[in-house]
This record gives C-alpha cells, sequence and structure tokens, in this order.
C-alpha cells in the first residue's frame, strides 16, 4: 500500500500537466469527451484520438479572439 | 443570497497582520529609499505580499459582495455539458490554460518602456492597477459570463445595453486588433533589423513548424508533448547554428536586413501563414510558443530569486516630465497607457468571457481563476520591469531611444545619454553588443531586445560561461518572436474572419470561410490594415515603437473601460448600488486616461497633429527632415501621422459614445425598482449532478 502511493500520487500529477498542456493548446479532455459519448450519446460513434485531435486543432482557430497581446 | 464570510481562526489573524507589516516594510523600502540603489528582491517580495492580500481580501470582497457568486450553483460548463466545449475542468487545468490564454507579449513590452520615469511609477501602478482594476474587470466579467451561459463580451453588451453599443465595441475590438498585430510585428522587426543571427533563428522557425505539422498529422497524430521537445531541441539548434551564420561573411548577408525589408517580409509571411492549413504551420508553433513561453516565464522568476539583482535603474528619473526619449508625455496619462497588460486590459476581458467561462467546474472557483490569473500576469509585469531597471540605466536608454534622439554611433549616443545623468562611455554600449553576438545595440526599442539583455545578464549571473550571454539573447529575442508570430497569423485569421462576417452583409457569398474568393480577398484587406500600420512604423522618424505603442495602449485601455462600464451597468441593474463604485471607479479612471491621452495625440506639442504640421512645414520650404530622404517619403510621414489623428479620433468617440450608452442605461437601472440584469436562472448543482 505505501508503496504505490507516492507512484499513483506522480501518475495523478502527470495526467494533470498532460490535461494542462493539451489544454493550453486547445485540446481538451480526450477521456472525458469519451466518458461523456459514452454516458449521453450512446449511438454515436467515438472518435479516436487522432480524428478527435484533427477536429478540436481546426476549431481552435475558427475565431473568437482566442489570445493575448 | 449573500453567503457569509466565514471568520478567520485567531492563527490566521495573526499571519495576515505578518504578511500585511512585511509587505508594508517591503514597500516602504522601495518606495522611500533614494541616493542608494535597492535590491530587487524587496520590490518582488513587496508585489507578492501586494498580490497576496489583494487576492485575499479585495478578491473575495469582490466575490462574496459585488459578484455574490454561490457555489451550489450549476455553471455553464455542467448545464450545457458537450465533452469539447463545454466540460467540467479541474481549477488548476482550468487557471493554467487561462494564464496561458491572457499571458503574451504586452506584459513584457510595456514595463520595459516605462522604465525610463524609473522603476517606482511602474511599480506602483502595476501593484494598485491590478488588484484595483486589472484583476477585478478579468474577475467581474468572468463572473458575468458564468450567469449567462459563458457568453462573449459582445454578446452581453448587446443584452445589457442595447445591439448598437454591442456594434460600437465590436468596431472598436476589430481596430484594436489591427494595432495589435502592427505593433507586435513592429517589436520583432525592431529586434531583427540588422541581426543576421535573430533573423536566421527566426526564419529556422517556419521549417521546423512545417517538420512538426506533418510529425503531428501523419507520423504521430496528436502527440504534442513529444513533437514539442522535438521542437524544441530544432529550435536551440537553431540559435547554436545562427552564430555561425552570423559570423560566416557569405551567410550573413543573406540575413542581414533593414526594417523596411522586415516589414515587407513579415506582411508577405502574415499573408501566407493565415491562408495555409491550420494544421500545417500555426498549430504547431503555436504549441512550441504556449510551452516556451511559460517555460521562459518561470525561467525569469528563476534567475531574478537566485542572481537578486540591484536595481541600476533611479526609482524615479527626470522624464517623468514628459521629455522622455522612448515614449512622449507626462506620467500623466502615459504611464497608465505605455502598461497596459500587465496593470489592466482589456483583451482580457474577452477570454474571460471565451472559453474559460465553458470550463470552471464551480462559481467558488472564479475568483482564482479570474482574479488570480491577473495577479500573475501582474507578477510577469514586474519581473519584466526588474529585467529592464537592473540593466545599466546607458545601456537601457541607447537600446530604446530613438536614432533621431542619440544618434547612430556609440560615441554620439554615449555623450547623449551621457548628459541625461547617466554616465555611460562608448566603450561600454560597444561592449555589451559585443556580449550579446550583435553588431549594434542602439535604438532597440520595442521591449524585446532590453527585456532580452536583462534576462541574458540575469541568466548569465547563475550560468557564467563565456559565449553563454549570447546564447541567452538569442533565446530570448527567439522566444518573443516566435510568440509574436503565433499572434500575428492567429490574429490574421481572426480579423480575416470578422472582415467576412461584415463583408457578407454586402454580398452574401463572401461569407463563406471555405471559399478561396472571399478568404483570399479578406485575408488581403486584414494583412492591408496591420501591414499599413507596421510599414508606418519601420519608417517613422522616432523607431515606430514612440508613435504606435501609445495607440496600442489607448485601444486596449478603451476596451478595458468598456468591459469595465458593462459590470458598472450589470451591478445597477442587479440592484446593487452600493458597490458601483467597485468597477465604477477603474472604469472611470481609465475613461479619463484614455481621453487625456487621446487629446494629447490631438493638440499639443507631442500630438501627431505637430508632427504632421512638422513635416508639412519643411516640405513647403523645400526641406527634408530625417529620415525621409526624398519628397515623396516627406509626404508619407505627413500621411501616416494624419492616419494616426484620424484613429486617434475614432477611439475618442468611441469611448465618448460607449460613456453615453453606459450612462442612459445606468440613469435607466437606477430608477426600476427591481433588478433587469439578464442573468440565466438559478439551477442548483445538485439537482444536476444528483
Amino acid at each position: 500500500m505505501m508503496t504505490t502511493r507516492p507512484i499513483q500520487a506522480l501518475g495523478a500529477g502527470w495526467r494533470w500537466a498532460v490535461q494542462t498542456a493539451r489544454l493550453c493548446c486547445g485540446i481538451p479532455d480526450y477521456d472525458a469527451y469519451v466518458k461523456h459519448l459514452r454516458e449521453h450519446h450512446p449511438e454515436r460513434e467515438i472518435p479516436d484520438y487522432a480524428a478527435f485531435f484533427r477536429e478540436r486543432q481546426e476549431a481552435r482557430y475558427k475565431g473568437g479572439g482566442g489570445r493575448c497581446c | 443570497m449573500q453567503a457569509a464570510i466565514p471568520r478567520p481562526s485567531p492563527a490566521s489573524k495573526i499571519l495576515w497582520v505578518a504578511i500585511a507589516i512585511i509587505g508594508a516594510f517591503c514597500l516602504g523600502v522601495v518606495a522611500l529609499r533614494r541616493g542608494e540603489s535597492i535590491n530587487a528582491i524587496w520590490l518582488v517580495a513587496a508585489s507578492i505580499a501586494i498580490f497576496v492580500i489583494g487576492y485575499r481580501f479585495y478578491g473575495k470582497f469582490v466575490e462574496h459582495s459585488v459578484l455574490r457568486l454561490d457555489p451550489s450553483r450549476a455553471p455553464p460548463s455542467v448545464l450545457r455539458n458537450d465533452g469539447l466545449d463545454y466540460v467540467p475542468t479541474d481549477k488548476w487545468v482550468v487557471f493554467g490554460h487561462h494564464f496561458a490564454a491572457i499571458a503574451g507579449a504586452g506584459p513584457l513590452v510595456g514595463p520595459v518602456l516605462a522604465a525610463q520615469m524609473g522603476y517606482l511609477p511602474g511599480t506602483l501602478w502595476i501593484l494598485f492597477g491590478v488588484v484595483f482594476a486589472g484583476a477585478v474587470q478579468d474577475f467581474m466579467i468572468l463572473g458575468l459570463s458564468l450567469r449567462r451561459d459563458a457568453r462573449s463580451l459582445g454578446h452581453m453588451l448587446r443584452e445589457e445595453l442595447g445591439p448598437l453599443p454591442g456594434l460600437v465595441a465590436m468596431i472598436g475590438v476589430l481596430v484594436l486588433m489591427m494595432i495589435v498585430l502592427a505593433v507586435l510585428a513592429l517589436v520583432v522587426v525592431k529586434a531583427l533589423t540588422h541581426s543576421p543571427w535573430g533573423t536566421f533563428t527566426v526564419a529556422a522557425t517556419i521549417p521546423i513548424a512545417l517538420l512538426m505539422g506533418v510529425y503531428l498529422r501523419w507520423i504521430r497524430p496528436g502527440r504534442i508533448l513529444e513533437v514539442s521537445i522535438i521542437g524544441l531541441f530544432l529550435l536551440l539548434g537553431s540559435i547554436w547554428l545562427g552564430r555561425s551564420v552570423a559570423e560566416s561573411a557569405t551567410l550573413a548577408p543573406l540575413f542581414d536586413f533593414d526594417a523596411k525589408a522586415l516589414a515587407w517580409w513579415l506582411i508577405a509571411y502574415g499573408f501566407c501563414a493565415s491562408v495555409l492549413p491550420v494544421w500545417l504551420l500555426l498549430a504547431p508553433r503555436d504549441y512550441l510558443s504556449t510551452f516556451l513561453k511559460i517555460g521562459t516565464i518561470g525561467l525569469l522568476a528563476l534567475a531574478i530569486f537566485l542572481s537578486a539583482p540591484m536595481l541600476q535603474m533611479p526609482a524615479v528619473t527626470r522624464f517623468i516630465d514628459g521629455t522622455g526619449p522612448v515614449f512622449a508625455g507626462n506620467l500623466f496619462p502615459f504611464l497608465f497607457i505605455t502598461i497596459a497588460c500587465g496593470a489592466v486590459s482589456g483583451w482580457h476581458s474577452i477570454i474571460a468571457s471565451g472559453t474559460t467561462p465553458k470550463l470552471l467546474a464551480n462559481e467558488g472557483q472564479a475568483r482564482m481563476v479570474g482574479y488570480g490569473g491577473m495577479l500573475m500576469e501582474a507578477f510577469v509585469a514586474i519581473m519584466a520591469l526588474v529585467a529592464a531597471a537592473s540593466l545599466h540605466p546607458g545601456v537601457y536608454f541607447a537600446m530604446n531611444a530613438p536614432g533621431a534622439i542619440i544618434g547612430t554611433t556609440v560615441q554620439e549616443a554615449a555623450t547623449t545619454i551621457s548628459q541625461w545623468g547617466f554616465v555611460v562611455t562608448p566603450g561600454e554600449l560597444a561592449e555589451t553588443a559585443r556580449n550579446i553576438g550583435e553588431n549594434s545595440i542602439l535604438s532597440r526599442a520595442g521591449g524585446a531586445p532590453t527585456l532580452a539583455v536583462g534576462m541574458a545578464q540575469l541568466l548569465h549571473n547563475i550560468i557564467p560561461g563565456e559565449s553563454m550571454m549570447a546564447f541567452w539573447y538569442h533565446y530570448a529575442i527567439l522566444f518573443e518572436a516566435l510568440f509574436i508570430l503565433t499572434t500575428v497569423d492567429a490574429g490574421t485569421r481572426v480579423g480575416r474572419f470578422m472582415i467576412q462576417e461584415i463583408a457578407g452583409l454586402i454580398h452574401k457569398p463572401l461569407q463563406e470561410t471555405n471559399s478561396w474568393t472571399g478568404n483570399l480577398l479578406a485575408t488581403a484587406i486584414c494583412v492591408f490594415i496591420w501591414g499599413y500600420f507596421l510599414y508606418q512604423g519601420a519608417v517613422d522618424p522616432l523607431g515606430g515603437i514612440n508613435t504606435l505603442w501609445p495607440l496600442f495602449g489607448i485601444a486596449n485601455q478603451m476596451l478595458a473601460a468598456i468591459a469595465l462600464m458593462l459590470a458598472t451597468v450589470v451591478v445597477v441593474k442587479l440592484k446593487r448600488e452600493r458597490f458601483v463604485w467597485v468597477p465604477g471607479i477603474p472604469a472611470a479612471w481609465l475613461i479619463i486616461c484614455t481621453l487625456a491621452a487621446g487629446w494629447q495625440k490631438l493638440v499639443g506639442p507631442i500630438s501627431f497633429t505637430a508632427a504632421a504640421n512638422k513635416y508639412s512645414a519643411a516640405l513647403q520650404q523645400g526641406q527634408l527632415l530625417a529620415p525621409a530622404k526624398n519628397a515623396a517619403e516627406m509626404q508619407q510621414i505627413v500621411t501616416n501621422n494624419y492616419v494616426d489623428m484620424a484613429l486617434t479620433g475614432l477611439f475618442m468617440l468611441l469611448i465618448v459614445t460607449m460613456v453615453l450608452f453606459c450612462l442612459r442605461a445606468l440613469v435607466k437601472a437606477w430608477k426600476t425598482n427591481h433588478p433587469t440584469a439578464h442573468e440565466e436562472p438559478y439551477v442548483a448543482l445538485s439537482s444536476v449532478t444528483g
């Protein structure tokens, strides 16, 4: 038990860092999206990460102001 | 319903009293010691204490009394969860995202320019400006948007004030964006003029980004971290290679350009980059610049804490009287215009009503993200000020004063600057240039080069090494240029969509964003507008920044004033009139500053009018004034000044119109005896999440 805890904490920290870094680039959390689709739209096909990434990459630069000076 | 503020425990009372005493003591050292230089750590410590106190007390007051945020209320991320745009997200992740979106080149440039008045005026404005104006603006707009389905600033203005004020504000945003793009591109031009090393490394970012784009699209789709690490190593390699290019007799001339040529290159680049598919160039460079920005801000903080430099710039210089060489104008109003983003920035209101409110999982986290994020930004501005003020003042003025004032040789520059009371020898100026691997440091206004030299010296203090300073200098230049170029092509794209939308009102097919005709036409118009101002800056008699930065500052603070006016109107519409001063006083202050600055730029000795008259009078007598070399160039300078006059006039008109609209809405809301704001109805968080 005691030995796994620091590793788990590291893993959680890493996931947090990856999620933040991706969101800074306009790519939301893929797992959260998949979970959302499963729960609310089971009829829809789940895109793989590459397709999800491409769609979000396009969406980020579709206007809206986006960044600061 | 007003949530009760919990009573503090005795231990926490003691802690806050201690922080207040430490902060007051540090600020006292910063403000009151005269005639001897102080260590930057005093300034940094005072800032942190003020930010912490501002966050804990004023931020909390705004949260509980003015916005009355309610953690039990379901936010838009929960109500409209779609897994993509609206997603309840961990508050630290939202904080990181929000900070990365608001932190830009602005807080790095403004404080460096403002350092000509000494470090004290800039420090005080950043510290108190952010606590009472900047952070309040970001936080309140975020709070309003959270209660309105995460609507945008423009949408909220239309809803709360009416369609016409909404349109007026949107025109302001479009013009502001064009000025932002021009002035930021000019910063790059100033940094790269006759610098083969810098130009080579910045040019190398294009093939590097293309490579990253292909890698992300075809080789390892979506692996951002991997490709960013590869990109970073390639960038560092290009800095290393840049030295050889600069030293090579055959290669160096290929990357040696004057300001005009660089301006044309940037215009051509901006056009191409914004019509290419985003995945190829824009997106990969965006990732690289985002990570590099966060990393560099961290590096700067580390360098300041570890090397603890002495501030060599006096606390207050003689240039508070308005005779400064970096920008013209008195402390009031021009200090408050020059330091825009670090203290209060209108742009943030667009981000605080953009993606951030769609991500917050709870209203109770809005203070940390909105108010706290802006405090972080102000801290970046303080660090930029420290980097500039820890330089030798002679070097600072040599880098930031235009050639028309200090001359074009180190001898002339050293003589002029020494006469101002900042004794410096030609040898010191030449040696600084040699240390950073450049031919000259003279008249490189725009903040980026000064910050780069400051950073290079700080980093050199902690990691010594013969040639490391030149490396750090070019690293800092590359970081700013990379980041600004990303803003330029993303901004051109956004501008293009806005122009297509307006064009669609006249001829419907032009609105089609997938049509090549509409696309190319709107991009060309957008690039033409900012390109005009960029080119104007490149041929400007006072070096461009001196002319264009005040225009940018006026526009940015104008938008902030509009955002704060919206907040003021909503507070009254919610019938919380006794707190109207919270957004009302900063709004009034920004209106006064922008109108006063605009007026001085229209009438009087430092106005665009005076500059236009001077050149047109000389032209009529057949004289040529530097830097114009013929009558056509003289005429160009006259025309440029007329355009700047018109633009200043337009900004002032926009502000006055918005003030009138807001006053009308305020009076109406005050007379009504029930709340009239357009908030979405209350939905309990527990009823949605179960």
